[in-house]
């Protein structure tokens, strides 16, 4: 019923600039109100923690590894550019960056042959393939390769039959596949929607004009891409930088690597106030890289 | 935007596309088959075929503290998908439909931030604001709690894809024929977000029962997940038993992305 005759005396008084601003600032009380409950659930359960996060990194430790909130220092943060945590913080970089290129590598062609096939519903129905097995448990399907890559699996035979390979558990290249394994869709998914919205007529273009084939995808599909090809970089090495489950399931968890590296602070290294400090310093570097993304004209995710 | 003929790679290569696609296809399913095959083999051996049996299963169902943990996860997954729809699509609402108000950006900043922090992160956090604080006891409240604060930002972001592509002028119609706000949002903007509503809270659902370090960090003794606890056994040491397992949450997944596909279709004619 107010809002009735809001409007009647909106109508009444239309020009009234003092009306107009009345109404602007119920609006924008409404738009609050709207976000409150979550805005105030994730100030309690979001910043909050990761303001204590901050706050117990420079906190001194008991005993126990628990933190003491006094004799506030800067030991954690000065550990970090220990020759360990640096070689661990590389290898665990390199092992990210490494991952998005294979994945990259893999997830292009395949995004491409989706997005070239001619009728809408084929397109569909592949993309729908790809995001089935994503649905189902990452962990389920880390194990699954578990089982494929150990002494009786299916792959360790087809590698001793040809004589290429081993057993593959708990080596490198068992950590990559089932990094891959688990990523694949984030980086598949946006190189389709950059492909699947092409203008294909540039290409037509530039084949017209003599370009061949190879030249005409480097000068015009591949620029065209780009921003697909960012998105689905960034979606797979944030998640890679601080992977955890998949190198412990299928690389036995022997390499110290950022994200196991921090639960052993929380675990049997007992050093709280560090692993806060290595988490904060992580987070950074994340926020850190999805700005420049959003600087450099992303948002296509 | 359709392939032109002009803008088509030569057969060859394109037979050669197909050849990576069907291989990645492959690469996609072979594990799944694989568990799900051998989750019906006797063996006790885990990769070698023993003849079909459902001694796993009837195990499975034997398995006290296993049920116990499935209950867990389930009670968690509802619960915080529930709340966290509720929470996450009126964010996104405040978000898209209301472009001024006082703090409006850092909101809309805040909401991103569950998302690309890395797990880990988010696992000590938590786990330093639950034991320093006491304000929530460890166990399932502790895991809903958590489950919860990543959820909300995952369907604020569908709901707002999906407000993304919806008129205004649906509602500013409404609103012309002098239909009160909640009749409006009832009738009009609900129905249409609709598929958005579900896809999100379908991600919450998919999101908690998938977590496992959050979980692991934030768990009272006594209260664990299904994930939590299968990633235990598969660290001490692999029983056909997580097999069979690992095929009833395939089969679940499953389900949930099927039925709700297939009820995008429908709410998808009808438009």
């Amino acid at each position: 019923m107010t809002d009735l005759k809001e409007h009647q005396d909106a109508a009444e008084q239309q020009a009234s600039p003092e009306l107009e601003k009345k109404v602007q600032r119920r609006e924008s009380w409404r738009g609050f109100l709207h976000a409150a409950p979550a805005y105030v659930y994730l100030t309690i359960f979001f910043t909050l923690p990761l303001v204590i996060v901050f706050v117990f990194s420079f906190a001194s430790r008991s005993r126990t590894g628990k933190p003491i909130l006094e004799d506030w220092n800067l030991d954690s943060w000065a550990k970090l550019v220990d020759p360990l945590v640096r070689t661990i913080a590389i290898r665990s970089f390199w092992m990210a960056f490494f991952n998005t290129v294979l994945t990259l590598l893999i997830a292009y062609p395949f995004a491409y042959w989706i997005a070239t096939r001619r009728r809408q519903s084929t397109r569909t129905i592949l993309l729908i393939g790809v995001l089935i097995p994503f649905w189902s448990n990452f962990l389920v399907r880390t194990y699954a390769w578990r089982m494929l890559l150990d002494s009786d699996g299916f792959i360790t035979q087809i590698g001793e039959m040809t004589g290429l390979w081993g057993r593959l558990l708990f080596t490198a290249p068992a950590v990559f596949i089932g990094l891959v394994y688990g990523y694949l869709p984030f980086m598949v998914l946006p190189l389709y929607a950059a492909l699947e919205r092409m203008d294909w007529s540039l290409v037509e273009a530039g084949r017209d004009l003599f370009a061949s084939g190879p030249k005409a995808f480097r000068k015009i599909t591949l620029p065209l891409s780009k921003p697909g090809i960012i998105a689905g970089s960034i979606l797979v090495f944030i998640p890679s930088l601080g992977a955890y489950v998949t190198p412990d399931i299928l690389g036995g968890g022997k390499t110290n690597l950022l994200g196991n590296y921090i639960v052993t602070q929380f675990g049997s290294a007992a050093n709280w106030p560090f692993g806060s400090a290595l988490s904060g310093a992580i987070l950074i570097v994340m926020l850190i890289a999805t700005i420049l993304y959003f600087r450099t004209g992303g948002k296509t995710i | 935007m359709t392939l032109h003929q002009g803008a088509a790679a030569p057969r060859w290569v394109d037979r050669l596309f197909t050849l990576h696609g069907l291989l990645v296809f492959a690469f996609l399913y072979l594990p799944i088959l694989v568990v799900i095959v051998f989750s019906f083999s006797e063996s006790p051996n885990v990769g070698i075929w023993g003849g079909f049996s459902l001694r796993w299963y009837d195990r499975m169902l034997g398995n006290e503290q296993l049920l116990k943990t499935v209950q867990n996860s389930v009670i968690v997954a509802l619960i915080s998908t529930f709340v966290a729809t509720i929470l996450g699509t009126a964010a996104a609402l405040a978000i898209d439909r209301y472009k001024r108000w006082v703090s409006r950006g850092a909101f809309d900043a805040l909401l991103y931030l569950p998302i690309i922090i890395p797990d880990v992160t988010m696992a000590v956090m938590l786990l330093l604001w639950f034991t320093q604080t006491g304000i929530v006891p460890l166990g399932r409240t502790s895991i809903t709690v958590a489950h919860i604060a990543f959820n909300i930002s995952f369907v604020a972001i569908v709901v707002r894809a999906r407000l993304a592509h919806m008129d205004p002028a649906m509602e500013d119609a409404a609103a012309d024929l002098y239909a009160s706000r909640w009749q409006t949002f009832r009738r009009v903007t609900f129905p249409l977000i609709l598929p958005g509503v579900l896809g999100g809270a379908l991600l919450a659902l998919t999101l908690s029962l998938d977590d496992v370090v959050i979980t692991s960090f934030v768990q009272g003794p006594g209260a664990t997940t299904l994930p939590v606890h299968v990633f235990g056994l598969i660290r001490k040491s692999i029983t056909p038993e997580i097999n069979a397992v690992s095929t009833l949450m395939i089969a679940v997944s499953m389900v949930l992305v099927l039925g709700s596909l297939a009820f995008q279709r429908r709410s998808g004619k009808s438009d």
